[in-house]
């Protein structure tokens, strides 16, 4: 079978996109595919949260880190970095996955992958991994920031929903699709 | 890009889960490009051992995964739960230079809730022109309370075919965990 699709939504200055069916037991594994995310206000970083049940406060505890390559558009910069703001340490808080958020020219955006595995098992911790790639501006200087982030949400409970939102702000536009991997 | 679930593998106590061209419906060989193994949960019985990988090559048929030598990068990014320590950090110690023991790809605890999940693809093992490629994303529970997000990636330095790949830990049994293998085409 391979990826099968299960839902997507696109984003229209919504402070949040849920995903609050199809994540139980039938697959194994999860991805979700982010494409042209944009915030509307500048530099809010995209991010991850999760719950159980029915619940909605999406403040599951996180272990996580993060890091990112980047490289600027006029060959003056590159780097590769461990991101010591972005990480968790047992922390509640929305995960970010997105090194920046553009919300300035229409053609920059932040696009990459989440993957949740057995989010239903009711043993493990739940690991996580994600990659986003951000065209990224300050000043008048433009880079690719390629952010990768992983880790575990520390609870045997079976997880059942996924928050998407913005560290500041609404999200603008973007497309998120959800596929269950067998 | 479309993915084909070939074969799927549940541990029970097991010594190892290898997938054999040939047998069991496992398909190995040119009909696909790339072949992708997606392991969830691996739960190894016993504490603080490394979750691996080897292959065998078609001129070692049913051999002891020994044999293939294995040129490799390994590094990882890693976060205490109390806070104690961030880091990406090149690991020396879980790399390999022709080496032809098995290939680590994360050391889990076994804590009932530790585990280690993540994807290895494996490019062209069929080819009998060029060393066979591969790459790896994983995160595990480290047995100190750590997450880590380890990439690991090389080639099998050998023109010869590769049809049979295996994954266990460094000792003792695999406890509990699915290897799912894909063609990727």
């Amino acid at each position: 079978m391979g990826l099968t699709f299960i839902s997507s939504q696109t984003a229209s200055s919504d402070s949040s996109l849920d995903f609050t069916s199809g994540i139980d037991s039938t697959y194994n594994e999860y991805l979700f595919t982010i494409v042209n995310y944009k915030p509307v206000t500048d530099e809010s970083k995209l991010g991850f949260q999760v719950d159980t049940g029915t619940n909605t406060s999406y403040g599951q505890t996180i272990t996580s880190t993060s890091w990112k390559a980047g490289h600027a558009e006029d060959d003056g910069w590159s780097v590769l970095s461990y991101n010591g703001d972005e990480d968790q340490a047992q922390g509640t808080a929305l995960q970010r996955i997105s090194y920046s958020g553009e919300s300035g020219s229409n053609e920059m955006t932040s696009s990459g992958t989440l993957t949740l595995y057995a989010p239903s098992d009711g043993t493990y911790v739940k690991h996580f991994t994600a990659r986003v790639n951000t065209q990224y501006q300050s000043g008048s200087d433009k880079y690719a920031i390629d952010n990768f982030v992983a880790g575990y949400v520390n609870t045997t409970t079976a997880l059942t929903r996924v928050r998407f939102a913005t560290t500041s702000g609404n999200i603008l536009t973007g497309t998120f699709a959800l596929y269950g991997v067998s | 890009m479309a993915k084909t679930l070939i074969k799927s593998l549940t541990a029970s106590s097991s010594s190892s889960l290898d997938f054999v061209d040939g047998t069991s419906d496992v398909v190995m060989d040119n009909t696909y490009p790339v072949y992708e193994f997606h392991f969830v949960n691996m739960h190894p019985a016993t504490d603080s051992v490394s979750f691996s990988f080897q292959v065998n090559a078609t001129d070692d048929a049913g051999g002891d995964y020994d044999t293939s030598t294995i040129q490799s990068t390994y590094f990882a990014a890693r976060h205490y739960e109390n806070d104690a320590a961030a880091a990406l950090d090149y690991n020396t110690g879980f790399d390999k230079a022709l080496g032809t023991t098995y290939q680590v790809l994360g050391e889990a605890g076994n804590d009932n809730d530790q585990s280690i999940s993540g994807v290895l693809a494996l490019y062209d093992p069929s080819s009998t022109t060029y060393v066979k490629h591969f790459t790896v994303s994983t995160n595990f529970s480290h047995p100190g309370d750590i997450t880590r997000n380890s990439f690991i990636a090389g080639y099998i330095n050998d023109t010869t075919a590769i049809d049979e790949i295996s994954f266990k830990f460094s000792s003792g049994n695999i406890d509990a965990g699915t290897i799912k293998m894909f063609g990727v085409s």
